[in-house]
């Protein structure tokens, strides 16, 4: 098992590594059993997330996907964040080792649990962004 | 760069002696040591040399001596060769079809190379029954004694365990064993040139070595087989080692690993000390300089190179990347680095909760290890740790 350049980039120099104190919307995923657990909050403005921040407990592909994901939904609307697959996020990072692509699940779970959480707690949001879905 | 390897229960660096003494049976005394000509009589010779240094290093018999292809061989050969050959044992005579095929008597923190041929040989009809161990991954007498049945044909138990360095009751066990009449086999892979490992005192019929352990060359090992133990042969063909395992001999290797056991009998009891030391240096500093932190394995009654530590709230895969990146080379027992998604069967055996089992790091130092090795050590991961605390959101909760 190898990881790539720009896994090993990410895992060294991860960006957006933190909490936001008044997050719009949080997601809190995995469990040690399965070995990663990540928490991801986002910032939304007007429906697009404005910032996003992530915790992890978890090894190198983890913490590079939880990195990445931060990266790749700063600046999208909510429906489209929705719509970042556990693949883009593994192809952004030049790939990952088979084995351990279940860890950019947990990022692409981490990103819709958050976005889920948003969702809930602005319900007049609900209608606006299932339709677009 | 700097590169330090405190990964040795892994595997060690070849000694410069032992690759000396492999290369002429590489380039000029390359015959079969089964041929009847000189190459083959010269080839026959190191080969005879070679068995009579291991034997001595385990108090057995040249001819109690089979070399395999390593450790997990050894371990393979005894285990179904036991099986295979006593499998009547305890069977009514009479009901074939209904009684069971033998039974053997293992732990649950043994080698992969112990647990699945013990799990293959479930499914061939075999019971097995895996024995638990305390926090500190002891084995406890009491449940053998109690787990014998008469239809048991073998006893397994690793003499010290790979990940956490703690040392079974092998004499105690070997003992029962034989008062039963049980065969009793024991891995001694990670004991043998780091304790005293002699065949006579450990009341064991069979002992699995390897030689790349031993900072001998990879490739090769044996089981020790005490004279009278019914076994048959894994690996079939020729009449090489008695019988009992076929194909021509690795001779490069077999001379090889006699050399490197040569050289644990001369310098094991030195090298140990110095070892003990680094290795408690290392666990004296961590202590020091980062909480939260705990040593999995028997404080005392573990082999003197291994220290495998939990660092709480963090996962090991990123603790060994982060080390190999600053040129340390250690191993873990967290699910993300075993393959298999699954944290260490052996600290979970020993009761450790899921969470602190990801967190866990081997060191396992070698004769090359310095004060200065452990010094760097000391210097580059309590940083990392904070980072990845910093970065965990188990951290924060407590």
């Amino acid at each position: 098992m190898r990881y790539s350049e720009k896994v090993m980039e990410h895992f060294k120099n991860p960006r957006n590594v933190g909490e936001i104190k008044d997050a719009d919307g949080i997601g809190h995923v995995g469990n040690p059993v399965c070995g990663d657990i990540m928490e991801l909050y986002i910032k939304v403005k007007d429906n697009v997330i404005v910032d996003a921040k992530f915790k992890t407990f978890g090894c190198g592909a983890a913490v590079a996907t939880s990195s990445m994901v931060t990266e790749l939904v700063k600046g999208k609307t909510v429906d489209e964040a929705l719509t970042l697959s556990n693949k883009a996020v593994a192809e952004a990072l030049g790939g990952l080792p088979q084995i351990k692509m279940h860890c950019s699940m947990l990022a692409e779970e981490a990103l819709k649990s958050a976005i889920d959480d948003y969702l809930k707690k602005k319900p007049a949001k609900i209608g606006e962004a299932r339709r677009k879905k | 760069m700097t590169r330090i390897y405190l990964d040795h229960n892994a595997t060690t660096p070849t000694h410069p002696e032992v690759v000396k003494a492999m290369l002429p049976y590489y380039e000029k005394i390359y015959g079969n040591a089964s041929s009847i000509h000189q190459f083959g009589q010269e080839a026959r010779k190191a080969v005879d040399e070679a068995r009579e240094k291991v034997a001595s290093f385990i108090g057995a018999k040249p001819e109690e001596i089979v070399f395999t292809s390593g450790g997990t061989e050894a371990d393979n050969f005894a285990i179904k060769g036991v099986a295979y050959k006593n499998e009547k044992k305890g069977r009514d005579p009479l009901n074939r079809a209904c009684s069971g095929s033998g039974h053997i008597i293992t732990s649950s923190i043994e080698h992969h190379a112990v647990l699945n041929p013990c799990k293959y040989l479930e499914e061939k009809g075999f019971k097995v029954t895996y024995l638990p161990v305390n926090e500190y991954g002891v084995v406890n007498l009491a449940d053998i004694n109690k787990a014998i049945i008469s239809e048991t044909i073998l006893i397994t138990i690793m003499h010290a365990n790979n990940e956490v360095g703690t040392i079974e009751p092998i004499e105690e066990i070997g003992k029962m064993a034989k008062e039963k009449g049980i065969i009793f086999h024991t891995d001694a892979v990670q004991s043998v040139g780091k304790l005293k490992v002699n065949a006579g005192e450990l009341n064991v019929d069979l002992l699995s070595l390897s030689g790349h352990k031993i900072y001998g060359p990879k490739g090769i090992g044996a089981l020790y087989i005490r004279k009278g133990t019914k076994i048959e042969p894994l690996i079939l063909g020729g009449h090489h080692e008695r019988n009992k395992r076929a194909g021509t001999e690795n001779v490069p290797g077999i001379v090889g690993f006699g050399r490197a056991i040569e050289i644990a009998s001369q310098d094991m009891q030195k090298e140990n000390k110095k070892i003990v030391n680094l290795r408690d240096k290392l666990w004296n500093g961590l202590r020091q300089k980062i909480d939260s932190i705990q040593l999995n394995g028997h404080p005392e009654k573990r082999t003197p190179n291994t220290l495998n530590v939990s660092f709480k709230f963090i996962e090991g895969e990123s603790i060994i990347l982060n080390l190999d990146l600053q040129g340390v080379a250690v191993s873990s027992g967290s699910a993300c680095t075993s393959g298999l998604l699954e944290s260490s069967h052996v600290l979970k055996a020993m009761g450790v909760d899921p969470a602190t089992a990801q967190g866990s790091v081997r060191f396992s130092l070698g004769r090359d290890n310095t004060e200065e090795d452990i010094d760097y050590v000391l210097q580059v991961l309590p940083d990392i740790v904070s980072r990845l605390r910093e970065m965990s959101p188990l951290y924060r909760k407590n």
